[in-house]
C-alpha cells in the first residue's frame, strides 16, 4: 500500500503547478485548466485521506467537488465562448477595460 | 298636549317623507336627468313637489282626526351635546300643516307651469342645458322649506330658513351670466349676492336671538322654550323677540331690509312667484307666528312689529306706483303684502296673519306667473316681429336665432328690447284674452275686492288693526288704496290701449301647460276668502289654527271696516281709470302720472333713492373701510412693513451672519468637505491596486489565502 506521505505530496505538486499556472500564463483556457489541476489536488488529498481514516465523508466530497466543477467548467467556457466573440482574443491580459 | 308617537292613529309617519320625496325628485334628475327629454325632467321635479302636496293634505287630515293634537315625529339624533339635547324632530300641529299645504301645492302648481316657461326661456337665453339643473334647484327649494315649516326647535327651523336663502340665491342668479334683458353682464349675479348679503345681516339678528334663547332659556325646542319664557326676565325676551324681527326682516322683506327683493326679479319668473311672493318671504310670517307665546309676552315688541309691518306695507306701495317693470310693480307689492301679514302677527292677530299669507300665496302667485306669461308672450312677439323683418320666408332655425341676438345690440333701437316694461306693452287683451282674464281676477283679488280671497283675509287684518292699533290701521288703509291704484295701472298699462311696441303687437298666448296652472291659483284666488269667512261658524281657519294658537280671536264682520276699505280700493281703481285707462298711454309718451305730479313721481319711480341712500351709509363707506384695510393695515402694515422687514428682514439677518457665516459654512461645510476629501484621496490611492491584470489579482488571492492560512496554522 502506498504511504499517504507520498498522495499528500503528490496532491501539494498539482496544486502547486495550478497555482503557478494561473500565475503565469496568458491564455484564459490554461488558466482553466490549471483551476481545474487544483481542484483535483485538492480531490486526491481528499480522496486519500479518506481511505486513511476509513470514512466515506472525504470520497462524497469529492463527488460535490466534481460536480461544482462541472458547472463551473459550463458557465467558464461559455464566458470565454463570448469574451472570444467580441474581442477575437483570449488573452488574459488584454482583459482590462474595468482598471482603475 | 303631547302624545308619544305610536299611540297616535293617522299618517304621522310619512312626516319625514315631505322632506324625502322632494330630494328623491332631485337627486333622479341629479343623476339620470341627463338622458331625460325636458317634459320628464319636469314630471319628475312636479311628482316629487305633488308627494309632498299628497302627504302634507295626509297630515293634515291625521292632524284633524287627531282633534288638533301636537305629533312629534323624531326621526334621528342630532345633536347632544351638554345641556343641549337636539333630535330631528318633525312636528306636525295645525300651524305647520296649514304652511306644508301652501308650499307644497303652490310650488307644484308652478313646477307644472315652469316646465312651460323654462322651456321657451332656456330657448330664449340660447342655453338648454339649463332646463335641468332649474328643476334641481326648485325641488331643492321645496325641500328646505319644508324642513323650515316641520322642525321642532328653533335650530331646524334655522337649517330650512339658511336652506332656502340658499336655494333663493341660487335661483335669482340663475342666469348668473346675464342681466335681465339677456346681455351679458353680472347684474344678475350681483343682485343674488345683494339678496344673500342682505339676509345675512338678518340671520345674524336671528342668531343672535337663538344664542340668547340657549343662554337665558336653556332650549331651542319650541314647547320647552315657551314654558321657559314665562318664568323669564321681559328683557330677556324683548331682545330675543326684537332680535327675530331683525331676520324676519331680512327673510321677509321689511324696512329697513327689504331692498334685496326687487332686485330678486332677476330670477326666471317661476322663481318669482315661488321662493319671491308665495313661499320663502312668509317664512318670517311663519316664524312670527310659530313664536307667538313670546310675542304675547311683549306688548312692546309686538307694536314694534305690528308698526315695521304697517309703515313697509305703505312704503312699498308708493314705490309699486311709480315703476314700470311689470314684475318690479309686483315685487315691491309683495313687499307691501308682507307688510300686512307681518302687521298683522305684530298685531296678535295670527290666524289674519296667516289667512293673508295663504290667499295671498294664491295671488300672487297667479299675478306673477301671469306676468310671466306676458313677458314670454311678449317677448315671443318681438321674435316674431324680428323674424319677419329679417327672414320674410319666416324660417325658424337655431343658428339664425343665435346670429340674431348678437347683431340686436346694432339693430334700430341701440339698445335691448326689455320684454317687461309696460311702457312697451299694451293691447294685450286682445292677443292674450286668457292671460288677460287670469291677470284680471289676481288683480281684483289683491286690490281687495268683494268677494275675490283677499277682500276677506285683507279685511280680517284692517279689522283687527281699528280695533287695536289706530295707527296701524290707518296706514294699512293707504296702503290698501295705493295697492288697488298700482294694480289699476298696471291693468290698464298692459291690456288696454294700443299696442306701443312691435312686439306687444304680435304678442302670443302661452301654451295650455302654462295656463291650466294658472286656472288653479285663479279658482283659489276667488274662493280663498272662503277658508275663514267673519261669519258665526265660519271661522274654520281659526279653529283649525287654534289647536296651536291658543288664543285666537274671531271677530265677527265690521260693515264699517269692510265697506271703508271696499270704497278705497274701487275709488284707487277709479282714479287709475281716469289717468291711465280713458286716455291711454301711447307710445314714447311720459307716464301721465309723471306729468302732474313731477318730483313727487320720480322720486317713486326711483324708489325714494333708498338703494341710493345705503350706498352712500352703508356700502360705500363699508368699501372705503375694507379698501383701507386691505391697503393700509393689511397690505402697507402687516405684509410691507411687520412682514417683509420685521419678519422677514430678521430672519434674513438672523441666517445670514449667525447660521450661515459661523455655523453652516465654517462648522458643516468644513465636516462635509473634508469629508469627501479623505474619501477622495483614500480612494485615489486604493484605485491603484485595479490594475487591469487577472493574474495579479490572482496572485492577490493567493497571497490572501497564504496569509489566512498561515495565521490560522500560526495561531
Amino acid at each position: 500500500m502506498v504511504p499517504l506521505n507520498y498522495y499528500i505530496v503528490l496532491s501539494a505538486i498539482l496544486f502547486t503547478l495550478g497555482v503557478v499556472g494561473v500565475l503565469i500564463r496568458r491564455n484564459a483556457l490554461i488558466i482553466f485548466m490549471s483551476v481545474e489541476l487544483m481542484l483535483n489536488a485538492a480531490n486526491l488529498a481528499f480522496v486519500a485521506f479518506s481511505s486513511v481514516i476509513k470514512s466515506f465523508s472525504g470520497q462524497i466530497f469529492v463527488f460535490f467537488v466534481i460536480a461544482v466543477a462541472a458547472a463551473e467548467v459550463a458557465v467558464g467556457l461559455a464566458l470565454i465562448v463570448e469574451i472570444f466573440k467580441s474581442k477575437r482574443s483570449i488573452d488574459v491580459d488584454q482583459m482590462s477595460s474595468l482598471k482603475g | 298636549m303631547f302624545q308619544a308617537e305610536s299611540t297616535l292613529s293617522g299618517f304621522f309617519f310619512l312626516a319625514p317623507w315631505l322632506v324625502l320625496a322632494p330630494v328623491i325628485g332631485l337627486l333622479i334628475n341629479l343623476v339620470f336627468g341627463k338622458r331625460f327629454s325636458e317634459g320628464l325632467v319636469g314630471t319628475v321635479a312636479s311628482l316629487a313637489s305633488g308627494a309632498a302636496f299628497i302627504i302634507s293634505v295626509l297630515l293634515a287630515y291625521s292632524v284633524s282626526a287627531n282633534h288638533g293634537e301636537v305629533v312629534r315625529w323624531r326621526l334621528a339624533e342630532w345633536i347632544h351635546i351638554g345641556a343641549l339635547q337636539l333630535d330631528w324632530t318633525f312636528r306636525v300641529d295645525s300651524l305647520s300643516t296649514t304652511m306644508m299645504l301652501v308650499v307644497s301645492g303652490v310650488g307644484t302648481l308652478i313646477h307644472i307651469y315652469a316646465i312651460g316657461y323654462m322651456h321657451e326661456d332656456v330657448r330664449f337665453k340660447n342655453d338648454v342645458g339649463r332646463f335641468r339643473r332649474f328643476f334641481i334647484y326648485l325641488n331643492l327649494f321645496i325641500a328646505m322649506m319644508m324642513i323650515l315649516v316641520s322642525g321642532d326647535s328653533y335650530l331646524m327651523l334655522f337649517v330650512g330658513w339658511e336652506g332656502v336663502g340658499l336655494c333663493s340665491f341660487l335661483l335669482i342668479g340663475f342666469w348668473y351670466e346675464l342681466d335681465t334683458l339677456g346681455r351679458s353682464s353680472w347684474a344678475n349675479s350681483n343682485a343674488a349676492k345683494k339678496a344673500f348679503i342682505v339676509n345675512r345681516v338678518g340671520d345674524f339678528g336671528f342668531l343672535i336671538a337663538g344664542f340668547i334663547m340657549f343662554w337665558a332659556l336653556g332650549s331651542f325646542q319650541f314647547d320647552e322654550v315657551f314654558e321657559a319664557a314665562e318664568g323669564a326676565a321681559p328683557g330677556v325676551i324683548l331682545a330675543i323677540t326684537l332680535l327675530m324681527l331683525v331676520g324676519v326682516a331680512g327673510k321677509s322683506a321689511q324696512i329697513p331690509l327689504y331692498v334685496w327683493l326687487p332686485d330678486a326679479m332677476a330670477g326666471p319668473t317661476p322663481v318669482s312667484a315661488l321662493i319671491h311672493a308665495a313661499t320663502m318671504v312668509t317664512a318670517g310670517v311663519y316664524l312670527i307666528t310659530r313664536s307667538a307665546e313670546l310675542y304675547t309676552l311683549v306688548p312692546q315688541a309686538q307694536y314694534i312689529v305690528a308698526l315695521t309691518g304697517a309703515v313697509t306695507a305703505l312704503f312699498a306701495a308708493t314705490i309699486a306706483v311709480g315703476q314700470y317693470d311689470i314684475k318690479k310693480v309686483l315685487a315691491y307689492s309683495t313687499i307691501s303684502q308682507l307688510g300686512f301679514m307681518v302687521a298683522a302677527v305684530g298685531m296678535g292677530a295670527f290666524v289674519a296673519g296667516m289667512f293673508h299669507l295663504i290667499t295671498h300665496a294664491f295671488f300672487k302667485a297667479l299675478l306673477f306667473l301671469s306676468a310671466g306669461s306676458v313677458i314670454l308672450g311678449v317677448e315671443r312677439g318681438h321674435h316674431h316681429a324680428e323674424h319677419a323683418h329679417a327672414h320674410p320666408t319666416g324660417k325658424h332655425s337655431k343658428g339664425k336665432k343665435k346670429e340674431e341676438r348678437q347683431k340686436q345690440p346694432h339693430e334700430e333701437e341701440g339698445a335691448h328690447f326689455d320684454a317687461g316694461d309696460m311702457r312697451n306693452m299694451g293691447g294685450l287683451r286682445k292677443t292674450m284674452p286668457v292671460t288677460y282674464w287670469l291677470y284680471m281676477i289676481g288683480t281684483l283679488a289683491l286690490a281687495g275686492i268683494f268677494p275675490f280671497a283677499g277682500f276677506w283675509s285683507k279685511d280680517e287684518i284692517l279689522l283687527d288693526a281699528s280695533e287695536h292699533y289706530q295707527v296701524v290701521y290707518w296706514l294699512l288703509s293707504i296702503a290698501a288704496f295705493f295697492t288697488a291704484f298700482y294694480m289699476g295701472r298696471q291693468i290698464w298699462m298692459v291690456f288696454f290701449g294700443e299696442p306701443r311696441h312691435e312686439a306687444a303687437a304680435h304678442a302670443q298666448e302661452s301654451p295650455r301647460v302654462m295656463t291650466v296652472p294658472l286656472m288653479v291659483l285663479a279658482f283659489l284666488s276667488v274662493v280663498g276668502g272662503a277658508l275663514n269667512l267673519p261669519f258665526e261658524g265660519l271661522h274654520n281657519l281659526g279653529h283649525w289654527l287654534e289647536y296651536t294658537l291658543h288664543e285666537v280671536e274671531s271677530l265677527p264682520l265690521n260693515y264699517g271696516v269692510a265697506g271703508i276699505s271696499t270704497i278705497l280700493a274701487v275709488a284707487a281703481i277709479y282714479v287709475s281709470w281716469l289717468i291711465y285707462g280713458r286716455n291711454p298711454l301711447r307710445r314714447g309718451e311720459i307716464d301721465p302720472l309723471k306729468r302732474r305730479l313731477g318730483a313727487v313721481f320720480t322720486g317713486a319711480e326711483h324708489k325714494w333713492f333708498v338703494d341710493e341712500i345705503y350706498q352712500a351709509i352703508i356700502v360705500t363707506p363699508f368699501r372705503r373701510l375694507s379698501q383701507f384695510l386691505a391697503d393700509v393695515i393689511d397690505w402697507r402694515f402687516w405684509h410691507d412693513w411687520f412682514h417683509e422687514q420685521v419678519i422677514a428682514g430678521t430672519y434674513n439677518w438672523v441666517s445670514n451672519i449667525a447660521l450661515n457665516r459661523y455655523a453652516d459654512q465654517r462648522g458643516i461645510d468644513a465636516v462635509a468637505n473634508n469629508l469627501a476629501g479623505i474619501t477622495q484621496w483614500f480612494s485615489a490611492t486604493l484605485r491603484k491596486v485595479q490594475n487591469g491584470f487577472v493574474r495579479s489579482y490572482a496572485l492577490s488571492v493567493l497571497l490572501g489565502v497564504v496569509l489566512i492560512v498561515g495565521y490560522l496554522i500560526l495561531k
